[in-house]
């Protein structure tokens, strides 16, 4: 890209900052609003069920493979005239009446902003995760679990992703122990059903791992039984982790109002406190975390940047001509 | 134009680590997700660096010998050869600026 390019920024009418359900929605509906609209997406298309083997709580969709989920939607999106750009965000700031969106792959101007950046999976924070990162510790079964068959592992979490991942990794492992800091799962009734029956799914309660060992690859954990406080170190060759998640809202900061956790704070209409930034899905405040309710806030929040659009540019414009010729 | 070869257990030594061009490769399975969407950026990769680098993909499926000679446990994985030595390891999903950061290190 040449100077001249890089300085001047493109124009568009709603800019959505992440290609998840939420951001995929969005971009749908304000493309057949007829409004030039720009996806950014950092990574993979989809999100995190770009990541998911099977989605299956999709309604009129029986079961679907994830990453095929969203390819259908990418498709469906720039059928309709819809862009996309892979590039991350770096800023977001105000210029006049509209927004700076400073990217790796320059400048974007834009009426409206539907922030659905989503999140990311959190990490255990315990020596030996990072280093053996891709070597045994992994936040992704469907990606990783097929190198591990007739082998030992770990699932860390008693949530939705970790029955689910670890239901997945069943195909292939041998045995899976289930560690998880509390007695009871969060996880949904149909999941920890299927998880109790499955004959190779063990499970560890009131359990924290404390350390993940390994001379290259992963070896063993250290666990610590928060009860007894007793510790003990269990052989195993792969740590899969769904301990939860933080929204992908750093560029945010200072910007909008947020929550303790870094959740944007929006209304009915996924409207944050400031005009013309609009936050969706799973970097909301009490987003349901699910893909038709990310798609619904996705939809909610395109219909309000077309309002929006409407109001303080198309109107204002026509209201401005009468009022000019007045004076 | 350039255009990803693929490679297997058999022919890794001499395409690969004999190769006189700095070599990446992309460890990919046809099940895994985000191998899909690292697969075109390395296309577009291997048209901009036509005769600078060599790039290969290995299916892990097929190949097993090589993966668990490189410890490859999970995927996307792509490695960085030169000379035969590993110079550059990209684990997971990359972006395109990145992975460009890591050819031309290789190449200076």
């Amino acid at each position: 890209m040449t100077a001249a390019e890089n300085k001047a920024a493109r124009e568009y009418d709603v800019v959505i900052i992440g290609g998840g359900p939420a951001g995929l929605a969005a971009g749908l509906y304000a493309a057949r609003g007829r409004h030039k609209t720009l996806l950014l997406e950092k990574g993979v298309v989809g999100g995190q069920i770009s990541l998911t083997e099977l989605v299956e709580n999709y309604p009129g969709v029986p079961t679907v493979n994830g990453f095929d989920l969203a390819q259908t939607m990418l498709k469906q999106s720039e059928s309709y005239g819809m862009e996309t750009e892979y590039t991350a965000v770096s800023s977001l700031a105000r210029v006049g009446e509209k927004w700076l969106v400073k990217t790796e792959a320059g400048d974007f101007l834009a009426k409206a902003v539907i922030v659905t950046s989503g999140a990311e999976y959190d990490r255990l924070g315990v020596p030996g995760e990072e280093r053996l990162t891709g070597k045994g510790v992994s936040y992704c079964a469907t990606c990783d679990a097929a190198f591990f068959k007739g082998q030992d592992v770990a699932v860390v979490g008693g949530g939705d992703a970790a029955m689910d991942e670890g239901l997945f990794t069943s195909r292939y492992v041998d045995k899976i122990s289930v560690i998880h800091r509390r007695d009871e799962l969060r996880a949904s009734a149909i999941l920890q059903e299927r998880a109790f029956a499955n004959p190779k799914m063990g499970f560890i309660w009131n359990t924290v791992v404390e350390e993940i060992v390994g001379d290259g690859q992963v070896s063993s954990v250290k666990v610590r039984d928060v009860v007894t406080g007793q510790r003990r170190e269990l052989p195993l060759s792969a740590v899969f982790i769904f301990i939860g998640q933080h929204p992908n809202s750093d560029f945010l900061k200072g910007l909008v109002k947020m929550d303790n956790g870094g959740h944007a704070i929006v209304n009915e209409w996924m409207e944050t406190d400031q005009p013309g930034i609009f936050a969706a899905g799973d970097v909301r405040q009490n987003s349901a975390r699910q893909v038709a309710s990310s798609v619904g806030d996705g939809v909610t929040a395109a219909i309000a940047a077309d309002h929006y659009i409407t109001n303080k540019f198309t109107h204002a414009a026509d209201a401005a001509v009468p009022a000019a010729a007045e004076r | 134009m350039g255009k990803p070869v693929d490679v297997n257990d058999t022919e890794w030594d001499s395409e690969v680590l004999k190769s006189e061009l700095p070599v990446l490769v992309d460890f990919w399975a046809p099940w895994c997700g985000p191998c899909r969407m690292v697969s075109p950026i390395v296309e577009e990769l291997a048209d901009e660096y036509s005769g600078k680098v060599a790039f290969y993909k290995l299916n892990t499926d097929d190949n097993v010998e090589t993966a668990s000679k490189y410890g490859i446990r999970s995927i996307p994985t792509l490695l960085v050869f030169k000379g035969g030595e590993i110079v550059d390891q990209l684990i997971g999903f990359r972006p395109k600026t990145e992975l460009k950061r890591s050819l031309e290190k290789a190449l200076s």
